[in-house]
């Protein structure tokens, strides 16, 4: 009977090995396994024999359904494993066939622009404010120290809504506001559209933008605004670049400096972006006239401040390679996607 | 302000080996900026002297001359097409191979058969701008001013080799449109002291009292008036290095009486003007305003009239000169000319460019004038053009000078604080040190103390109170060199809420595919028109602009629509297919206030496939959820004009008008010529400010599960879904938690002027589980309800 046994044992074996498929393997298990197959047969007749033989039979009956069982499980997991695989290679996907396009909408590049620097300052400490575009001409020059004679007063430079209203011409007149709205320490930039009689060419737009800064505290120094735009350009440009102060004239402040920064595309071996000298102009600066300081009634023996101002336009145009002012009012969605 | 560095030289010692480029840095660091350098000179290369021997016509051809050269080595022969050569004049010969600027490279070549063995030149090839060529040559060739020797270099016989460098010269700094102003400014920056031009005239006769005397009647718009006279004038043409002079400093040569007034007008700043004194009658010379109405004709032979406010140079019985701005035609100087008188005067700035812009008549001298002239100069002045008339040979200087200064103004002397200077700059100069500083500038420094006594010279206007030397030591002090420290003291930096409010939006409006533009916040009145905003909207009352650079940009906008409906056009134009597009930005309304109100508006708009007004609608709910702003109310707006009237709602929030909605009128569509159906939104943005609410409150997860039933009624076509919601959520109560509607449908199973409508209702309870039986009779109830109430019918 124990031959018998090996016989079934090794008998099924080789059906196993030679099953192709699930479906042959269940058979194979009723055939050998189920209640009607081969061992269970055999089993049942093992009351015939002697209690002695009982138990020996007992254990390889026993040993032959375990290897058995085992080896049709294993065989099942290979089958399985098989048609997993199958499935996955069906389910197989051209990954290179693009995404689902997400709607995904871009700001402007002079919002984008404008948020790089407004953050910068934030960071320094800087309140961002804001002043409207329709503005008084006290506020835009007389409290600004311009001269009555200053030629950016005429018509052909300023548009008026009459003749004491105008279009603000620089972002400068937020200093005169906020010098009269807050006491010192004043931290602020401030920017926003400005206006000047330009017709429009790649150069040259009637309306562009500004961002104003404003810092008036006790002891304030030009050492301070020095380091103040340091910091910033090198925030802005990169770390590798380095900023040059030149003497320059605005009414509202004194001493007034241009800063240019070392040309970030060449590294100021000079190209075609800074016209081949190293060096671009990106802002004009100064420390406060006190003559602003007075009007916005501020003690000019207790505070000094420094005012800063740089045309948005002209950043994004350095930055970005745009070529034509225009482009920033043409508002094509293929100008303004690129900036996603 | 163009300046020839070898003019320069005469007044101050420049080590002479100084590189350009550091020469320009220097001056550019200590506030004197560079526009440009031009190097004259450059390029030119076999260029030498020659002298004509023949200039016979070419056979073959009527415009052209065959001329023969001596250079001194050979003989050339060189076919031109220039007139003014004639035989034995000396002239400048371009030999075959050789160069003129700009990369010209001149070759032996046929001319109708003749070979032309090189090219004369004119004074444009040699180099200078045609706007500053004698006219006389301007079309010739220019002819030498003497017998060089033949074959000599053109480069060293006419001295051509200068360097003019352009400065920028800023308006509060009208004392460095000078040769001695910029002069000034190198002496301190290379630590010279300048030299002044030499006024001294060897030769002097007769008695000016003999001539003329002088008037002042309006001694506040003229401060000085000097002048003097000189006669046996011999009128010709300057000699070269005048002429060269002149001509690298951006002025055109004319005569030698006129060059010498201009000359010395670049040289001190003080713009001069000669008198034919035949023509000035009376001996006298009287400063006064015009009559209204005066007739005068200045010296470009036009007839100008004249106001009583304009400033007139009258002799006894007329006008002679309009004050600052042009001499008069009738006193002009001319070929024959014999005896002169050089006015040498002050004239106010603001009136000589009142009268300059009145008249449109801008010239060098009222250029000059307007932005203000040191008055103590005149004298120098007509000294120094009577010294350089006498040199020249061109005159006999009267002896005597008229000077009528009223009101002599004395050299200012302010005080400055050493102790101020160095806290706003960040130093610890001493006095000494500081007052070095100023001397360098030619400044007359007294120290006391701790205090500085600055007497600056008399013409640096600009120069008036302490702050205005702050400049003076910082950028003498040079500012590369001032230290770079960070301001100290903390103060918290960020936006305010509307700012930050503003930044959501534009973010969520990204998020969901909507792109930001920028237009301009002038536009055309027409705009209104071409939205066919309603007639009595407040919207077409604009903030008008005075002097707008054309009817397209005359007016302030009141709405952000115009402009996007202008943008998309653009866009469809392009071949765009879709697209969808924001503006934040201001609108103007004229108000009683001193300023017109200037709130913020918020502007969507789209087109093309999907773009359509639920989309929009989308957006715009989205953005409103975002800020707190939920269930704001789409009540429909069937009378807008702007709007197609069943396509259009207002969007209402707690009582107040958010804003409006819709799909574009088609009459609006064809007015700018779109045919793709356009949405538009506007919202009033200081609205949405006061309502936002970005408060986050936590509410509890439900604990209980829910039941669904979904309903779909049959119901007539103008109910609008608002209607039925409304009825499903009241009589829903505090168990319905959520509506959603799934499905519209009109079509086979429905009736015509029907349709179908379905929801998806969610029941549950926050503190129990519900039963099916509490779910049914809500259920039923919200059935009944819309049953009697609109008349729906339950669909199976």
């Amino acid at each position: 009977m124990e031959k018998e046994l090996y016989e079934i044992k090794d008998n099924a074996m080789k059906l196993i090995e030679e099953s192709e498929n699930k479906e042959a393997l269940e058979q194979i298990r009723v055939e050998f396994l189920g209640k009607k197959g081969h061992l269970t047969s055999v089993l049942r007749g093992m009351g015939s024999l002697s209690a002695e033989e009982r138990p020996v039979v007992g254990k390889v009956a026993n040993e032959v359904r375990g290897v058995l069982e085992e080896a049709i499980r294993k065989a099942f997991d290979e089958l399985n494993e098989v048609e997993k695989q199958e499935n996955l290679k069906n389910e197989t996907l051209d990954v290179t066939i693009s995404g689902t396009k997400m709607p995904l909408g871009s700001k402007h590049p002079l919002t984008v622009t404008l948020d790089e620097i407004s953050k910068i300052f934030i960071s320094m400490g800087f309140q961002v404010t804001e002043g409207p575009e329709v503005e008084t001409v006290y506020n835009n020059f007389d409290a600004l120290n311009a001269p009555k004679n200053h030629p950016s007063r005429d018509m052909t430079d300023t548009f008026y809504i009459s003749e004491n209203i105008l279009l603000r011409t620089q972002t400068s007149p937020v200093q005169v506001r906020t010098l009269k709205s807050q006491a010192p320490p004043i931290k602020v930039i401030a920017p926003g559209r400005c206006f000047r009689c330009d017709s429009p060419d790649a150069t040259h737009s009637p309306m562009f933008h500004q961002v104003e800064g404003l810092l008036v505290d006790k002891g304030i120094t030009m050492a301070d605004l020095k380091g103040t735009l340091d910091i910033f350009a090198k925030q802005l440009f990169g770390s590798q670049v380095k900023t040059k102060f030149r003497p320059h004239y605005f009414p509202f402040t004194e001493p007034s400096a241009e800063v240019d920064v070392t040309c970030f595309k060449c590294g100021g071996s000079g190209c075609r972006v800074c016209k081949g000298s190293g060096w671009i102009e990106i802002l004009g600066a100064g420390m406060v006239h006190p003559n602003v300081l007075k009007e916005g009634g501020i003690d000019t023996e207790v505070y000094s401040g420094f005012a800063f101002g740089m045309g948005v336009e002209r950043i994004a145009m350095l930055k970005y390679e745009v070529d034509d002012i225009r482009l920033f009012y043409e508002n094509d969605m293929r100008f303004i996607e690129q900036f996603r | 302000m163009l300046v020839p560095i070898s003019w320069l030289k005469e007044y101050v010692k420049m080590d002479d080996n100084i590189e350009l480029k550091d020469f320009c840095d220097k001056m550019i660091m200590s506030g004197s900026n560079i526009e440009g350098v031009h190097e004259y000179g450059e390029g030119i290369k076999k260029v030498v002297v020659g002298k004509v021997l023949k200039v016979e016509k070419h056979p073959d051809a009527d415009a052209l001359f065959v001329i023969t050269v001596d250079i001194g080595s050979e003989e050339l022969v060189i076919v031109t097409g220039a007139d003014n050569v004639h035989k034995d004049d000396y002239v400048p010969v371009v030999q075959s191979g050789g160069w003129l600027p700009g990369g010209v490279k001149i070759k032996k070549g046929k001319l109708r058969g003749i070979v032309s063995n090189g090219m004369l030149c004119s004074a444009q090839e040699l180099g200078f701008g045609d706007n500053v060529v004698p006219s006389a040559i301007k079309e010739g060739i220019l002819i030498l001013d003497k017998a060089y020797p033949l074959g000599m270099d053109i480069i060293e016989a006419l001295k051509l080799k200068e360097e003019t460098i352009e400065f920028e010269i800023t308006p509060n700094r009208p004392d460095c449109l000078s040769m001695m102003g910029m002069a000034r400014e190198a002496a301190a920056v290379f630590y010279d002291t300048l030299k002044y031009p030499s006024t001294i005239i060897e030769h002097e006769t007769d008695d000016i009292k003999n001539y003329i005397s002088i008037e002042i009647n309006k001694p506040e718009l003229c401060k000085r008036y000097t002048a003097r006279v000189v006669k046996d004038i011999k009128i010709k043409e300057s000699p070269w290095w005048l002429q060269k002079r002149l001509m690298t400093s951006g002025v055109r040569p004319i005569n030698n009486i006129v060059d010498v007034t201009n000359y010395v007008m670049l040289e001190y700043g003080q713009p001069m003007h000669a008198f034919d004194l035949r023509y000035v009658s009376g001996s006298k010379i009287i400063v006064d305003t015009a009559a209204d109405k005066q007739k005068f004709i200045t010296l470009d032979g036009t007839e100008r009239q004249l106001d009583s406010d304009m400033l007139l140079i009258n002799d006894a019985e007329k006008g002679v000169g309009l004050a600052g701005v042009m001499g008069g035609l009738n006193s002009e100087i001319k070929d024959d000319t014999n005896c002169i008188l050089i006015e040498s005067a002050n004239f106010d700035a603001d009136n000589t460019r009142m009268t300059s812009k009145k008249l449109g008549l801008r010239t060098e001298a009222s250029a000059r004038y307007e932005k203000g002239i040191d008055p103590n100069l005149c004298l120098d002045a007509v000294n120094r053009a009577c010294k350089l008339i006498e040199e020249l040979e061109a005159g006999t200087v009267v002896s005597g000078i008229v000077d009528a200064y009223p009101n002599i103004e004395e050299p200012r002397k302010i005080k400055v604080r050493a102790e101020r200077i160095n806290a706003l700059l960040n130093l610890k100069m001493s006095t000494d040190e500081m007052a070095d500083l100023y001397r360098r500038l030619e400044m007359v420094v007294e120290e006391k103390g701790n205090d500085l006594y600055i007497q600056p010279p008399t013409v640096r206007l600009d120069l008036k109170e302490e702050i205005d030397f702050l400049e003076e030591a910082a950028r003498i002090y040079g500012y590369d060199n001032l230290d770079v420290t960070v301001p100290k003291g903390n103060v918290q930096g960020g936006r305010s809420r509307k700012q930050d409010l503003q930044n959501i939006v534009k973010e969520t409006l990204m998020a969901v595919g909507v792109n930001e533009i920028q237009t301009y916040s002038f536009v055309s009145p027409k705009g209104v028109d071409m939205i066919k905003m309603p007639e009595v909207s407040i919207k077409r009352n604009f903030v008008k602009l005075m002097n707008p650079l054309g009817e397209e940009n005359s007016v302030m906008r009141t709405t952000l629509i115009p402009n996007m409906m202008e943008t998309l056009v653009r866009n469809y134009n392009r071949n765009i297919g879709k697209a969808a597009a924001f503006e934040l930005g201001r609108v103007f309304l004229p108000s009683h206030e001193e300023l017109p109100h200037q709130p913020i508006s918020l502007v969507l708009g789209a087109y093309g496939h999907g773009n359509d007004f639920y989309k929009l609608k989308g957006m715009v709910e989205t953005v409103l959820n975002k800020i707190g702003i939920r269930d704001a109310e789409f009540e429909p707006e069937l009378n807008h004009s702007t709007f197609h009237p069943g396509r259009c709602a207002n969007i209402l929030y707690k009582d107040t008008c958010l804003g409006i909605i819709g799909e574009i009128h088609p009459d609006v569509a064809e007015n700018y010529d779109i045919s793709v159906r356009t949405c538009i939104c506007e919202l009033d943005f200081e609205n949405i400010f006061k309502n936002a609410n970005i408060e986050k409150i936590y509410f509890p997860l439900p604990k209980y599960p829910a039941i669904d039933r979904d309903i779909a009624i049959v119901i007539e076509e103008q109910v609008y879904v608002k209607e039925i919601e409304s009825i499903i959520k009241e009589q829903g109560g505090k168990i319905l938690d959520k509506v959603e509607l799934f499905d519209i449908y009109r079509g086979k199973q429905v009736k015509e002027g029907y349709k179908s409508v379905a929801y998806a209702l969610t029941y549950r309870d926050a503190d129990k589980t519900l039963t099916d039986e509490e779910v049914g009779k809500v259920h039923l109830r919200i059935v009944e309800a819309l049953k009697n109430q609109l008349g729906a019918v339950l669909r199976d």
